[in-house]
């Protein structure tokens, strides 16, 4: 049976159409979900998408971490749902608590929007089991506010539990700490990344189609996971 | 009415870029006695009621500070000290 993955649309989201796209290149069915909707339609997965949610106010995702599909979303992340964030996404599950941390406006202050290389490091998750340990993969990154901060402690936990997925390389866009690109939750479900696998399925549109990974993992992980 | 006036502001260790661009500036104001600036949010909260500060607190943890890397503090102003006073 082909996998459903849902792809939500907050007010201001908009790089779901993409998202979605990405889903379906990579062999599953795109479920467009809505912010106000509760219900996540027996989704398999979710990918939450980047764009400027309720218009950034007061903080990047605060206020759509609030949003009723979100209620659910956290609910069913902690019962292993496997959920990817990107850039917006990756803000809204930092401020819903899925993922430790924050992100603040870029250390240079510039929206920066270029391809970049991203090391993956860890692929035990549900988005990078397709990956191999240390590859290298080359996606676009766009962002105002990608700078990931936690403190000292956190930021150790995260490289002793291997709970760093991704790293900048070849230059960091945003001065995150310890250049990181991407996170997980404990569990490995749950999936942060400040780039954008999305813009890098299809040779007319991207600068390669490394982040097909992302999407082709979570239906091998959906494949192996109990039902 | 009496409001309750929410300041955020980032945390000492946390990087301010903004502040950094605005201390930067200030040279071409001709400004030369500036050490720092730091730059966080003032928050106006008016309730139905009598200003709560429990609840205001409740408000800053939960949505306006994200206490990663925002601390805030909470205070009952008049209302001919707040932004929204008619003069």
């Amino acid at each position: 049976m082909t996998a459903r993955v849902g792809v939500v649309t907050f007010p201001g989201s908009l790089d779901d159409g993409d998202a979605a796209r990405a889903v379906r290149i990579a062999g599953a069915e795109a479920v467009r979900l809505w912010h106000g909707d509760p219900d996540l339609h027996g989704v398999d997965a979710v990918v939450l998408p980047g764009g400027f949610s309720y218009g950034d106010y007061l903080r990047c995702g605060a206020i759509a971490r609030f949003a009723p599909v979100m209620e659910t979303i956290v609910q069913a992340a902690r019962g292993g749902l496997p959920v990817l964030g990107i850039c917006n996404g990756f803000q809204i599950l930092c401020e819903a608590h899925l993922l430790p941390g924050a992100l603040t406006r870029n250390q240079h202050l510039h929206f920066r929007n270029r391809d970049q290389v991203l090391r993956i490091e860890a692929t035990g998750t549900a988005w990078t089991n397709a990956f191999q340990p240390g590859q290298e993969v080359l996606v676009p990154v766009k962002n105002g506010e990608g700078c990931y901060v936690a403190d000292a402690a956190t930021l150790d936990r995260l490289e002793i539990q291997r709970r760093v997925v991704a790293r900048y390389v070849g230059g960091n866009p945003n001065g995150s700490l310890r250049d990181i690109a991407a996170i997980t939750n404990e569990a490995g479900n749950v999936v942060g990344i400040m780039p954008h696998p999305e813009h890098a399925v299809e040779a007319l549109t991207g600068p390669s189609l490394d982040g097909l990974g992302f999407f082709t993992s979570v239906l091998k992980h959906l494949v192996g996971a109990p039902a | 009415m009496p409001r309750v006036v929410v300041d955020v502001m980032l945390k000492p260790e946390i990087l301010d870029p903004q502040g950094q661009a605005v201390a930067n500036a200030l040279p071409r104001l001709g400004v030369s006695d500036v050490a720092s600036v730091r730059i966080g949010r003032r928050i106006e909260i008016e309730f139905t009621g009598e200003p709560d500060l429990d609840r205001a607190r409740e408000i800053a943890d939960k949505l306006l500070a994200n206490p990663v890397i925002e601390d805030f503090t909470v205070r009952v102003v008049n209302t001919d000290e707040t932004a929204g006073a008619q003069s």
